[in-house]
């Protein structure tokens, strides 16, 4: 009986929002689709705070096409089935007219059938593997060649490493990015015997024998680099046993994919100074606009806090969003998806974002080395480097192009001229 | 354009003032201006050899000030200055001939030079020149720093001159060793590297792997028909046998142009959609061709009329091998070295071998006694009490947060870990206490429902853990005595904080043993386990003994979370990586011994490192398949390793 | 004469009743059916409960009436889940491979297509080959036998292995919690060809069904009802004969059912297996709805979350299992859905996010030290059925055995 009460209960509540959502027509609804709790809670409620800020932001100039902009905030708890629930949720019973969202991978695959089902549109904001290309989602975090290629790049021809250790996580990111690299390295006359793979848990905290095992390769005389696409808090181990073992940045240098400010918080970073990390924006970035966006962020959340790279991807996503649905007039998904090519914004780092029709930006590649204070020295800032969704390195790949202006077609084979499919295959 | 003839007159007037005022840098400096502000290391070579080589006194001034990245570059003319930090935004420059200050310009009208790392240690490798014979130590040692990571021939000379005159004891060493190192690698004189082989050929430091292996370093080579003169040869290869397959031998062949490619599955679909003629190809009906044999049918019927290249038979393959000699040849032409470098390297090897193993043990040992550290706790908890408690990992946790709260107060990290330990006990002791008192003492005959019960203030604890810390890992930084880690040589280290886990788990065995065997609470507590009833009766106030037990259990537990912090990571779920590992670890070595424990905690960390040995591209296997061993183990020995005889057992 | 299963059982036809009820009314209020008052991705979580319910019932079975807390049966309920997982994903890749191969120039052999599938599917994980244990995965006959076959056996062994050496008690809670936790370490290896932390997605899109979401989501609401309505019956029905007298015997006090001459071993390796399919049926229903299984699903947590379930609705009675797996599931996605009202406190706000997990843990102390039949006693209230008075005493001496206040006369 309780059963029973308890579920109409509940049905009851959600007649009333679907109702409530129906009377409140005179706004538009930004839905922000980020943990808020579980695992991922500590990288993704950055993000929503960022995108509550933006659009307060937004608001404050005005709103867009003469209505206010509201926010839809939901917690998918790092669960990834709930990601996909939710998603359904803020589609179809908030009547959200975009989606900022998700962090890991597998929630954006979660989510994706969702998406492309309910034709939802999606701002990722973080750097991934590739190797997908969706109709509904707009990837503004950097795929591999934006992030992965151009530190292996600065290795080889900057720092002369001529053998290599890939330590990741074991999850998609990494084993796809590490894919990626081996073939990359390979093509550029590195032996098989010169590349070092490794893969350790979530969380991992026991390093002691990874870096021995890294310290050892040297030796064979080459000079060792470490890429590293370590996740989360796993990091903290890692770089406490790198500091304890002595390396230091000049004899085995380390570049990160996933460290950034946020990371460096958590640990004590004198040790560190020297080593690597490669991302599109960094918080000490040299330029105005970024001067002013870290100012707002700081008075809003508190002075201690920090700004990253995913926080650009959802400024410049936000932003982009804004001015295409302007331009289109509507905020309807088509309308607002073909204004988008083409859109251009600055980025905080200077120069300018272009989105491209493969849904992916045009940005500038940054490598910033780790400093006393836990921010980043920038020594290396490439020119705009276009987002590649299906990588040249690989060779089932090297024959897919995603173009969604032209060909109308996310995964279309070069080689065979035929589309593969236009739905994403999760 | 105007600012471009200024910087030009700017170089002209600087080269007349050359003249007029002996030996400036700054003419050189902008000679090589744009190399200098590019700062590729592909291309700063050439600026970096004229300014190391200049002659000029100010050289080491300038390559050690661009090295620190203090050098500037002033936007208006593109003179480059050394750069001083002074307030608000702005630098005082400093003009590298005259030593004179310039000026303070604010960062706007300024760019700093950053030299990447591998820039940086080009000009440390310029620098040894000016370094080697310095007066400050820390430079000559920087200077040694160099040499070893990018040893070059051209070093040895200055180092040999530089090692009679060195009066630092310690310093000398290494510089003979480097000298050593370098002979083994660059000297003209064959029989000296054979002598410099011999010296070393004991010795486990990977600079001396990483000088010998190169020597022996080997590439493949194909020759026609016999092995060509003065190469120094390694090994000729069959094709066929075991390490060297007929496959891979023709691959090399196609590789180098010898022989041509074989067809592949793709290429051969290819050509087939290419030489489609009216629904044909080569006279079999497109829609046959899903099947591999028809594909090869209209192949061969393909390459019959010479429309695509023929498959290449084993006939040919095997004729191409036969007519061509496999090699492979020593970079070093030098047979005697390449001879004298491989027995040295083998004798190594072997050396190596045993002190990895050792190196193995000792992280072994390490993770073992982080696993007895967060054992323990529950090992008077769940093995003296028999009380699950599933909270255990949230009060190592507490510990862990009380560790970072200290040291939000007391920034003096030594005294701050002597103030947290305590702490630490204090609050997970009271934290325990309370538990005890108000939850487990009312399911004392009822192991599951405490399990249960535990388990509900685990997740409402990490919860709060949340609400009030953040879900950001917190830094909780050891002193600096702890930093670093003991090196026995380079293959054998591990970390001071290890260490100091190591002693404190020591510690804890010798306290908990005290406490149980010597002190009138063990005594107690036995009593109290082995009988309440009865112990009861004597007096024995069992209420307050299994509250004190429990207390003690979770105190430890709390030091334990400081520890723990220390080497890793402070989250809100941090116990949720030790829980599992901490009830195997007890139920393994035998419930309701210390010693089981012990036992238990140590076969965990011998086997998970013995299986990231075996495979050690994949950790998170070694976990996985550990786990299964211990469900396996458990079901031979369901007591553990040490279980309990008699009535001790109990059921 | 023995009265009729339905007469010493009227609960079951009541629970039956109610469950048709609900299936019917949220028929007619669906937007694929009905009104449209309740939304499709409600309906979902509607569709999902009732597989929760359908596992508690089999947590109910070991633990309430066994006695033995297991703490691995998500891994059951998971592997469920992978084995019906793995047929969707490779028969809509396959639909997709075709059309889009069929576009060639020369038609695609056998190999080429399976090549294909399998560089779509792992693709996204570094790989393209077809791990062994995807041998089957073309067949969805074969795939639906898996989804019973494959945690039966590894119930019965792992059951086979835990009670032939008499680990009993919270080492066995441990071992089945170290099981699940092994099974879920090896699934996130991406080498153990079941796509690694990403799992298999996009289940809820079903090959060759052109049907809308809100219509699939009512099959799959019907599907759950419909087999949490069978597992109902099948759990009353074991648990009223002489086969659920003698597993609560085992629960209450092994050591006599075991001198009485029975093989306590020989019940407890069925019953596990039993409650071991009954989970992977379950999962089997409840991952398509989902539309995305990992490997994080089968966490030791997942399944530490069932036993709560089945104490906070009442153990020992299998509708408790239901109200309590529904009531809980359903309360908890209202807290973290953000829509529970915050509560200022003027000095502080509650935020639900944030203390919903503090209020569950400590709601679930209390009801384990205050109210040991859950929110099944509600009932007994109602019936007016009281505990009998055993002067403090527990139904047996064994640790799962049942307490005085939870039984009734």
């Amino acid at each position: 009986m309780n059963f029973l009460k308890s579920t109409l209960a509940g049905s009851a509540v959600f007649a009333t929002l679907a109702t409530a959502a129906m009377a409140a027509e005179d706004t538009i609804k930004v839905g922000v689709l980020h943990s808020l709790s579980g695992t991922m809670a500590i990288s993704e409620t950055t993000l929503k705070d960022t995108m509550l800020m933006l659009i307060d932001q937004q608001n404050a100039k005005g709103g867009l096409l003469g209505k206010q902009l509201e926010a839809v905030v939901v917690d998918p708890a790092s669960d990834w089935p709930l990601f996909a629930e939710k998603a359904r949720e803020l589609l179809t019973v908030h009547e959200v007219d975009v989606i900022f969202g998700n962090w890991t991978s597998v929630s954006r695959k979660s989510v994706l059938p969702v998406i492309e089902e309910l034709n939802g549109l999606l701002f990722y904001p973080v750097q991934y593997e590739g190797e997908e290309s969706s109709k509904n989602v707009f990837y503004t975090g950097a795929a591999p060649n934006q992030q992965a290629i151009p530190a292996t790049d600065y290795f080889l021809e900057e720092l002369g490493v001529e053998k290599f250790a890939l330590l990741g996580t074991d999850y998609v990111y990494p084993r796809t990015t590490n894919n990626i690299l081996e073939s990359y390295l390979k093509g550029k006359g590195i032996a098989d015997d010169d590349i070092f793979v490794n893969y350790t848990p979530f969380g991992h905290s026991d390093w002691s024998k990874i870096v021995a095992d890294v310290v050892a390769l040297g030796a064979d005389g080459k000079k060792v680099g470490v890429i590293s696409t370590i996740n989360g808090d796993a990091n903290i181990g890692f770089y406490k046993e790198l500091a304890a073992a002595g390396v230091s940045a000049d004899d085995i240098p380390v570049v990160a994919f996933s460290v950034g400010e946020e990371e460096l918080a958590g640990l004590d970073t004198s040790n560190l100074v020297g080593h690597l990390a490669a991302w599109n924006y960094f918080q000490s970035a040299d330029s105005d606009v970024n001067a002013e966006f870290v100012e707002t962020w700081k008075a809003t959340m508190g002075e201690a806090r920090v700004t990253n790279d995913p926080m650009e991807a959802h400024y410049i996503g936000f932003n982009m969003w804004v001015n295409a649905a302007t331009e289109a007039g509507s905020i309807e998904v088509d309308a607002v998806r073909s204004a988008m090519y083409g859109q251009e914004y600055p980025n905080l780092t200077g120069g300018t974002a272009v989105m491209l029709p493969n849904h992916h930006l045009a940005k500038p590649v940054l490598i910033g080395e780790i400093q006393e204070d836990g921010q980043f020295d920038i020594i290396s800032q490439t020119s705009e480097v276009p987002g590649d969704a299906w990588t040249d390195y690989l060779p089932e790949s090297a024959v897919l192009v995603s173009d969604w202006k032209d060909l109308g077609c996310g995964m279309y084979n070069t080689e065979t001229k035929t589309c593969v499919q236009t739905l994403s295959n999760y | 354009m105007l600012r471009l003839f200024l910087a030009g007159l700017a170089i002209l007037l600087s080269c007349v003032m050359a003249t007029a005022q002996e030996g400036a840098i700054q003419p050189l400096l902008q000679e090589h201006q744009a190399v200098i502000a590019k700062s590729s290391r592909k291309t700063i070579g050439p600026a970096i050899d004229a300014i190391a080589n200049s002659g000029l006194p100010q050289a080491q001034v300038v390559l050690e000030t661009w090295a620190a990245k203090s050098m500037w570059m002033r936007k208006s003319d593109g003179l480059l200055f050394a750069g001083e930090k002074a307030e608000d935004k702005s630098y005082h420059l400093t003009d590298f001939d005259t030593g004179e200050v310039v000026g303070t310009f604010p960062k706007k009208e300024l760019k700093q030079l950053k030299p990447n790392s591998g820039i940086r240690a080009m000009i440390g490798t310029a620098l040894v020149q000016f370094q080697l014979l310095d007066s400050d130590r820390a430079k000559r040692q920087d200077a040694l720093t160099s040499i070893q990571r990018d040893p070059e021939a051209a070093l040895l000379a200055p180092l040999r001159a530089s090692i009679k005159p060195e009066p630092d004891a310690d310093l000398k060493a290494q510089k003979r060793r480097l000298e050593r190192l370098l002979t083994i690698g660059y000297d003209e004189d064959t029989a000296a590297r054979i002598a410099a082989i011999g010296e070393m050929s004991g010795d486990l430091g990977v600079d001396v792997r990483a000088t010998l292996n190169p020597l022996v370093a080997t590439t493949r080579n194909i020759a026609p028909g016999t092995v060509p003169n003065g190469v120094n040869i390694a090994v000729i290869l069959v094709p066929g046998e075991d390490s060297f397959s007929d496959a891979e031998a023709y691959d090399l062949l196609v590789a180098k142009g010898f022989a041509p490619a074989r067809v592949t599955a793709d290429e051969m679909r290819h050509r087939l959609a290419e030489n489609i003629e009216g629904g044909k190809v080569g006279g079999v009906p497109v829609v046959q061709l899903d099947e591999e044999e028809a594909r090869a049918r209209a192949y061969a019927a393909l390459a019959e009329a010479g429309k695509v290249p023929s498959f290449v038979t084993s006939a040919e393959i095997h004729s191409a091998l036969t007519s061509y000699v496999f090699y492979e040849t020593y970079a070093e032409p030098s047979a005697k070295v390449t001879t004298a470098a491989q027995s040295a390297l083998d004798k190594i090897a072997l050396k190596v071998g045993v002190n990895q193993t050792l190196d193995l043990t000792l992280d072994a040992l390490s993770l073992a006694s982080i696993y007895f550290l967060a054992a323990i706790g529950l090992a008077i908890t769940f093995g003296v009490m028999g009380v699950i408690n599933m909270a255990h990992g949230e009060f190592i946790m507490m510990g862990a947060y009380t560790g970072y709260v200290v040291q939000q107060f007391i920034p003096d990290h030594t005294v701050s870990i002597i103030v947290a330990i305590p702490l630490a006990f204090a609050v997970t002791f009271a934290a325990g206490v309370a538990m005890e008192r108000l939850v487990i003492r009312w399911l004392y005959a009822r192991p599951l429902e405490t399990l249960l019960a535990t388990f509900g203030i685990s997740i409402a604890l990490q919860q709060l853990a949340k609400n009030i810390f953040g879900t950001q890992a917190r830094p909780l930084t050891a002193p600096g005595w702890l930093d670093g880690a003991w090196m026995m040589n380079d293959v054998v280290s591990i970390s001071y904080i290890r260490i100091a886990i190591f002693i404190l788990a020591l510690i804890f065995l010798g306290v908990f043993l005290f406490i149980m065997k010597r002190t009138r609470l063990g005594l107690e507590t036995r009593a109290v386990t082995q009988n309440p009833r009865m112990a009861a009766s004597m007096g024995i106030n069992p209420g307050r003994v299994n509250m004190l037990t429990f207390g003690l259990g979770s105190g430890i537990a709390g030091i334990a979370g400081v520890a723990i912090g220390l080497f890793a990571k402070v989250t809100s779920e941090l116990g949720n990586d030790y829980i599992v590992q901490s009830f195997m670890t007890v139920v393994v070595g035998g419930v309701g011994n210390i010693w089981g424990t012990l036992a238990g905690a140590a076969m965990i960390g011998f086997l998970q490192k013995g299986i990231e040995w075996l495979n050690p591209s994949n950790t998170l296997a070694a976990q996985t398949y550990m786990i299964v061993f211990i469900i396996i183990f458990i079901q031979f020995r369901p007591r553990g390793i040490i279980a309990l005889k008699g009535r001790a057992a109990g059921d | 004469m023995q009265r009729s299963f339905i007469a010493k059982n009227p609960s079951v036809l009541i629970f039956l009743a109610c469950l048709a009820l609900f299936t019917l009314m949220v028929t007619i209020f669906s937007e694929g059916f009905g009104v449209g008052m309740i939304s499709t991705s409600f309906v979902k979580t509607l569709g999902k409960t009732l597989c929760l319910c359908l596992i508690a019932v089999a947590m109910d079975l070991i633990w309430g009436f066994t006695g033995i807390l297991s703490l691995g049966h998500f891994a059951f309920f998971g592997l469920g889940g992978y084995m019906i997982g793995m047929w969707l994903m490779y028969e809509r890749t396959r639909l997709i491979v075709v059309e889009s191969l069929s576009q060639t120039e020369i038609p695609p052999t056998r190999s080429e297509i399976v090549d294909a599938i399998g560089n779509q599917i792992f693709g996204v994980v570094g790989a393209n080959e077809f791990p062994l244990i995807w041998a089957f995965a073309d067949s969805l006959f074969l795939q639906l036998v898996l989804v019973v076959l494959v945690p039966g056996l590894l119930a019965l062994v792992f059951g086979w292995l835990a009670f032939r050496s008499r680990v009993t008690g919270v080492y066995l809670s441990i071992l089945t919690q170290a099981m699940t936790l092994a099974l879920a370490l090896y699934l996130f290896q991406n080498d153990s060809g079941l796509r690694g932390n990403n799992g298999l997605s996009g289940l809820q899109n079903l090959p060759g069904v052109d049907a809308s979401q809100d219509v699939v989501s009512l099959w799959f609401l019907w599907a759950s009802a419909v087999a949490l309505g069978l597992g109902y019956l099948l759990a009353a029905w074991v648990v009223s004969g002489k086969f659920g007298s003698v597993i609560r015997g085992i629960r209450d006090n092994e050591a006599r059912v075991r001198f009485l001459g029975y093989s306590v071993e020989t019940y407890k390796l069925m019953i596990f297996t039993l409650t071991a399919c009954i989970a992977a049926i379950a999962g089997a229903l409840y991952y398509p709805q989902a539309g995305i299984i990992n490997p994080a699903e089968i966490a030791p947590i997942a399944s530490i979350y069932l036993a709560v379930w089945v104490a906070i609705g009442g153990r020992g009675r299998l509708y408790g299992a239901v109200i309590g797996a529904a009531f809980v599931s359903l309360l908890s996605t209202w807290f973290t859905g953000g829509q529970a009202p915050n509560i200022p406190l003027g000095f502080y706000t509650i935020k639900w996010v944030d203390w919903w997990l503090v209020l569950l843990g400590l709601s679930f102390v209390a009801v384990t030290l205050f109210a040991p039949k859950g929110m099944g006693g509600l009932v007994d209230y109602w019936t007016q059925r009281r505990s009998p008075n055993r002067h403090g005493a527990n139904l047996g001496p064994n640790d799962g055995a049942m307490r005085e206040q939870e039984a009734s006369k």
